[in-house]
């Protein structure tokens, strides 16, 4: 075998070879193939999505009508979770809104933007037969769901899950007496060592595995997102590795690396103190604030692929694309402590990190003006992957500049720990990011499974979970602005009684009213989400069969293999002659022109 | 599937590029790695800035003999792991062997000489919690837990760089190797050398500061 692997294809020599041989278990479950593990990340990724948008409603519940048992899910709630009657108390309200912030971050939108996206895309655009490693890609997978479900069972056991946030700061995160912040912590001991090895092979198959003349400027941008993306897991996530492990320690050894001297708590025990909380802070921001550009980052390369074969022109700036990707990860790792303005750290820090995070808007718009100059004179197919990729465009951006007045010390000192904040970052990666990764999914769909997702109702599916978006998050920001803060379990009801209306710092009935339209449009887009979830499931039997291996008329390679591709993917190795985006060509006999075309 | 160990794998069109992306793969796995310490280097600094005295104090109670000891062996065993690499890649498979069961061995010998200081450590109360020594001030109790977290996590590493190394023992007993492919030996040659590495900074900051 060793001898024909040299001389042969990839794709038939290994299409022949192993084809037969696989079962069922091999095949789908243990599998090493880069496209099953994208698909298996991609499904368990969108059920945690969905398992965490779920403890959101039933949070909104608690926000919106306090104290009161909740409808339809309560006697679940009490049966599971000890819930007195179904009634939300501060306790579950807690654990649902830590583990909502995990499982959204960790669980959700990472493997499924970077490791789903990731596994199927990357090496069938880079013209690679697997990545680099498969079997540490399959055990990037399990690590994945080992963690997941150490997440998932810690809200069963005595006390239930953490309750701290997902920034689980200390001393906080170590004082609380249950054992739930102890779970959190192995898993994202799992979680972190799953990102590890996925940004290892990752980083391994793009600078190895390219097909021959796939240059670096020849990369389609989705590409560059997930080298880029990549990089930042790499270097963000060991810090916050070690210093999850020193919290362990400050949990379960009485040791005191975050504990200050002084506590008088009595869960924590003998302790000597002297330990720093700041230190936490820093450690867990050093992944945080990366962790921010590996939510967006894919979904802005996902896009820059839609929006490129939708406006059948080639993309404006693409190397303006690039080295703003490169520059948002270089500046990524010095913006961390602007999450940190209000802890006391000092001005002259303050304002170094106030200065990096004004820099680091600059390529962030360069990219969105990039795409949107793109659409220019363009003649735009909307279809259901460019809608959801055209909102995210705007959506993006109201996150966006919407961070500025978070980014300067002194208006941050107002909106801190509000709804603003809160709303600021939703926009980024709800409307955001999690268009973005819906407009993929129905784009790579058809190479997935050789069948169209009806369009029709990703239509509906776009226009209803658009409107619910901003129906939901648009008033968070009157209500920050207003002085509402998060992680009220009655949504400020007891804040705004202890005041006079109208009064600085009280919160006026037009505010605390907006508590119950948002949870209502909360429960609509979980309705919204329904043709969805009928059009993903229905559509691989039933939908509408592709006319060709390339539906779209896509110049990226993904489209020149066979649908599904094959084990080894391409039936003859591919050759690279051309950039990414090369559409309406003057001259061309077709509007596209696929990379591998000589 | 069979052959798989001795050729390409699949994915590759040539032994070069193979040898090229797992030592790629190595490369940012260790650079993962020295973030990881990164952090718990980072933590000492603070703490050693914060706390000065306390640690010189602390700092002196560590137990230089053993440390230093241990120092000699990993040293030692990179040495061997070296000539190793060079016995794979000159094809020599039973020189390979024996080098490499040189390196487990002195591997081994600096877990048994640990778990030895680890019992003294514990025998002198300087085991953070209830029972710590009264000798230090408290801020030392911090110098004696970051001891033991990296000293112990460095332990973790070295014991799984002892599995890889045996896993890479029992393919050059079923001859998997040969001066063609030997990427294995290399790669794990170069965790070993990290891990070693580590020690070493281990040993200056915890053993040897404020020394006199």
């Amino acid at each position: 075998m060793q001898a024909t692997t040299h001389a042969l294809p990839h794709g038939a020599v290994a299409h022949e070879a192993h084809h037969e041989e696989l079962g069922f278990w091999r095949k789908y479950v243990f599998s090493t193939d880069h496209k099953i593990i994208g698909i298996q990340y991609g499904i368990t990724a969108l059920i945690f999505l969905f398992f965490g948008f779920c403890l959101m409603m039933m949070m909104r519940w608690s926000i919106a009508y306090p104290n009161t048992p909740v409808p339809v899910v309560g006697p679940l709630l009490e049966k599971v979770l000890g819930a007195d009657k179904g009634v939300i108390s501060g306790e579950v309200y807690n654990q649902f809104g830590a583990m909502h912030g995990t499982i959204m971050v960790f669980l959700g939108i990472v493997p499924l933007a970077f490791a789903a996206f990731g596994n199927f895309v990357v090496p069938l655009q880079i013209g690679a037969p697997d990545m680099a490693f498969p079997r540490i890609n399959m055990a990037s997978y399990q690590a994945f769901v080992v963690g997941g479900i150490i997440m998932l069972v810690s809200f069963f056991i005595p006390g239930g899950a953490a309750q701290a946030g997902w920034t689980s700061y200390s001393p906080l995160a170590s004082a609380v007496a249950t054992q739930g912040q102890t779970f959190w912590i192995i898993g994202m001991v799992f979680l972190i060592t799953s990102s590890l090895l996925g940004a290892v092979n990752f980083l391994a198959t793009i600078i190895q595995l390219r097909a021959p003349g796939m240059t670096w400027m020849r990369l389609p941008f989705f590409v560059w997102s997930q080298f880029v993306t990549g990089f930042l897991l790499l270097l963000a996530f060991p810090p916050l590795e070690a210093a999850a492990i020193m919290q362990l320690m400050d949990k379960v050894a009485h040791t005191s690396f975050f504990l200050p001297s002084g506590l008088q708590i009595s869960s924590l025990g003998h302790i000597s103190g002297g330990g720093s909380p700041l230190l936490w802070q820093h450690l867990f921001w050093f992944l945080g604030h990366p962790e921010v550009y590996v939510l967006i980052l894919p979904a802005m390369g996902i896009v820059c692929e839609i929006i490129a074969n939708n406006t059948r022109k080639p993309i404006w700036g693409y190397k303006s694309l690039v080295y703003s990707a490169l520059t948002i990860g270089f500046l990524s790792f010095i913006v961390w402590a602007h999450h940190m303005y209000m802890t006391g750290m000092g001005t002259k820090i303050s304002t170094f990190f106030q200065t990096t995070t004004m820099i680091i808007s600059i390529p962030s718009v360069i990219i969105l003006t990039c795409l949107f100059l793109s659409l220019w004179g363009a003649s735009i197919r909307f279809n259901a992957p460019m809608l959801f990729a055209l909102a995210f465009l705007p959506m993006f951006g109201i996150g966006g500049l919407t961070g500025l007045p978070l980014g300067f010390n002194y208006s941050d000192l107002h909106l801190h720990d509000t709804y603003y904040v809160i709303a600021h970052f939703h926009y980024v990666v709800a409307p955001g990011t999690i268009f973005g990764l819906f407009a993929g999914i129905y784009y790579w769909y058809p190479k997935m499974t050789g069948r169209h997702m009806s369009e029709f109702w990703g239509k509906v599916h776009f226009w209803t979970s658009l409107i619910f978006m901003n129906l939901i998050f648009q008033p968070m920001f009157a209500q920050g602005m207003a002085g509402m803060l998060r992680r009220m379990a009655d949504g400020g009801a007891n804040y705004s009684a202890a005041q006079v209306p109208g009064a600085i710092g009280g919160l006026s009935p037009m505010i605390m009213h907006f508590n119950q339209t948002i949870s209502i449009a909360a429960w609509c887009l979980g309705l919204a989400q329904i043709p969805f979830i009928i059009n993903f499931f229905w559509s691989i039997k039933h939908g509408k069969p592709i006319a060709s291996d390339n539906p779209w008329e896509a110049t990226t390679l993904e489209w020149q293999t066979p649908t599904p591709p094959p084990h080894g993917n391409f039936e003859k190795a591919p050759e690279v002659h051309r950039g990414p985006y090369e559409y309406s060509v003057p001259g061309a006999a077709r509007d596209f022109t696929p990379q591998n075309e000589a | 599937m069979a052959n798989s160990h001795e050729a390409v794998a699949e994915q590759f069109d040539d032994m070069p590029q193979q040898i090229e992306a797992s030592t790629l793969g190595m490369w940012t796995f260790l650079a993962t790695e020295i973030l990881f310490f990164g952090a718990l280097f980072l933590a000492y600094i603070v703490y050693r800035h914060t706390y000065a005295q306390a640690f010189a104090l602390a700092g002196r109670h560590t137990l230089i003999l053993y440390g230093t000891i241990n120092t000699a062996l990993l040293l030692t065993s990179s040495f061997t792991m070296s000539l190793a690499i060079h016995s794979a890649q000159e094809g020599k498979n039973k020189p390979l062997l024996g080098f490499l069961l040189l390196t487990i061995f002195l591997g081994c010998g600096f877990l048994l000489v640990k778990g030895l200081e680890y019992h003294e450590d514990v025998h002198e109360h300087l085991f953070p919690g209830a029972h710590f020594t009264r000798e230090l001030p408290a801020p030392g109790q911090i110098f004696w837990v970051l001891y033991w977290v990296m000293t112990g996590v460095h332990s973790i590493h070295l014991a799984a760089g002892i599995g890889l190394l045996a896993v890479i023992v029992w393919m050059a007993w079923r001859r998997r190797f040969s001066s063609y492919y030997h990427n294995p030996v290399l790669i794990s040659g170069l965790y070993w050398h990290f891990v070693d590495v580590i020690w070493v900074w281990l040993y200056a900051l915890l053993y040897l500061i404020n020394r006199h």
